[in-house]
């Protein structure tokens, strides 16, 4: 009797090239799937076990995993985009035409960047009220909400510093105005101003810092930053639900107005 | 071990060799990071710049008509042949650097990220600009050209006169 595909999987997963790289074994118990998460690199940041209830869309409407969507869409568009795009003036200005008109899927690639880099933003403000509007970013989750308010300032900044990188007029003069509010900062804005451009001008110095900031080390600021929120959900005790708000603190919150102290 | 150390501390040695090499460590930790932080901000900050000079040759004053106000893109200055004389006026809106315009027909100068309006001499009219447009020094060069300093500032009405 010929083999069915699940069989040949199971072939596939008892061989020991296969035992080697993934030591949970096979088996489908609820002790080997808690193990299938526990002991994956990337898995393992989150909870072993997540309630039906909080897999399902009303829950969190799925706005944190959709702006985890759009910053790899972004990781990986933004890679590929890299290899046509030189940060120097003027040249990067005709790498960005170049991209629209000339390289091959360079007008969809540089579309998709642009459209998800838009997309986080909005996601990550939606994520924020939703996170709001519903009590979740109370005790015990209050640092993984000023981890998120530390998301939010990476996201803004990834998305400034991207817009210097077309190098035509909106990003010329949006760069200025923006730097020039930088250097309102009483006592150091000019110096602020200074070292972010690198220069008093907004010029090829400005592109080159802009350039680094938005490839490489604003996004590593970010991924840190990323798994730390993912890994303090499972800390802070999982999922945001009504049900896992201790009984104690529901209690310490009376209904009735209190009297006014004499 | 304990006695020792009380018989240190009785001794008027109230600094134990631990704490010593404690304080020795965060001490140095200490001195690296403000070098550290030195090191940062004079590598953060160019030494040399290849921007353009703030000197401009603005060709001979004749190319000025009377009454003429004179836009150099590339420069960020207006260049102004009033009844008074010359004077050379920062291009750049005070407000958040764009670069602003002259209007001819309403005899004004106007910024066009977020409409502050100036009047010929730089004095604003309205808009959220926090200054005037600063005077730049201008002077004539040997060979009779129109020279403007735009890392010098002047007093307003101080025109040049050829």
């Amino acid at each position: 009797m010929a083999k069915t595909l699940e069989q040949y999987f199971d072939e596939l997963r008892g061989t020991r090239v296969w035992r080697s790289v993934f030591r949970s074994g096979t088996g489908s118990s609820p002790l080997h799937r808690s193990l299938v998460i526990q002991q994956n690199v990337f898995f393992h940041l989150f909870a072993t076990k997540v309630r039906r209830r909080m897999m399902s869309f009303s829950a969190t409407w799925y706005l944190g995993t959709l702006t985890l969507g759009t910053f790899v869409i972004l990781v990986i568009t933004g890679i590929l985009l890299m290899l046509y795009y030189h940060p120097s003036a003027p040249q990067a200005y005709a790498d960005t035409k170049d991209l629209q008109f000339v390289v091959s899927s360079g007008l969809f690639l540089r579309s998709l960047h642009r459209w998800s880099a838009h997309a986080m933003v909005f996601l990550v403000f939606a994520h924020m009220f939703k996170v709001f509007y519903r009590g979740a970013y109370r005790p015990p989750r209050e640092f993984n909400w000023v981890i998120g308010v530390v998301l939010l300032l990476m996201t803004l900044l990834l998305s400034y510093t991207g817009y210097l990188l077309p190098w035509d007029q909106l990003a010329y003069w949006a760069i200025t105005v923006g730097s020039n509010i930088a250097s309102a900062a009483p006592f150091v804005g000019d110096k602020i101003r200074f070292m972010l451009l690198g220069g008093n001008l907004v010029n090829a110095n400005a592109l080159l810092r802009f350039y680094v900031l938005h490839c490489m080390i604003l996004p590593l600021v970010a991924m840190f930053f990323i798994a730390i929120h993912f890994w303090r959900i499972r800390k802070d005790g999982g999922l945001y639900s009504l049900q896992s708000q201790p009984k104690v603190a529901a209690a310490a919150t009376p209904l009735t107005p209190a009297k006014e102290a004499q | 071990m304990t006695e020792k150390s009380e018989v240190d501390m009785k001794a008027g040695n109230d600094l134990n060799r631990r704490d010593f090499f404690l304080k020795m460590g965060l001490g140095s930790l200490g001195i690296a990071a403000a070098g550290t932080t030195v090191f940062a901000y004079q590598f953060l900050s160019p030494n040399v710049l290849y921007e353009p000079s703030p000197i401009i040759n603005a060709g001979k004053p004749d190319s000025y008509p009377l009454d003429s106000v004179t836009l150099d893109v590339n420069s960020g200055i207006f260049l102004v042949h009033s009844k008074e004389g010359f004077f050379a006026l920062s291009a750049v809106c005070t407000h958040l650097g764009c670069l602003t315009s002259w209007k001819p027909e309403l005899g004004i100068i106007a910024c066009p990220c977020h409409g502050s309006k100036f009047n010929r001499e730089g004095q604003k009219i309205e808009g959220p600009a926090p200054k005037p447009l600063p005077w730049y020094r201008t002077w004539l060069s040997d060979d009779g050209d129109l020279m403007v300093d735009r890392s010098t500032t002047v007093r307003e009405m101080e025109f040049l006169r050829v």
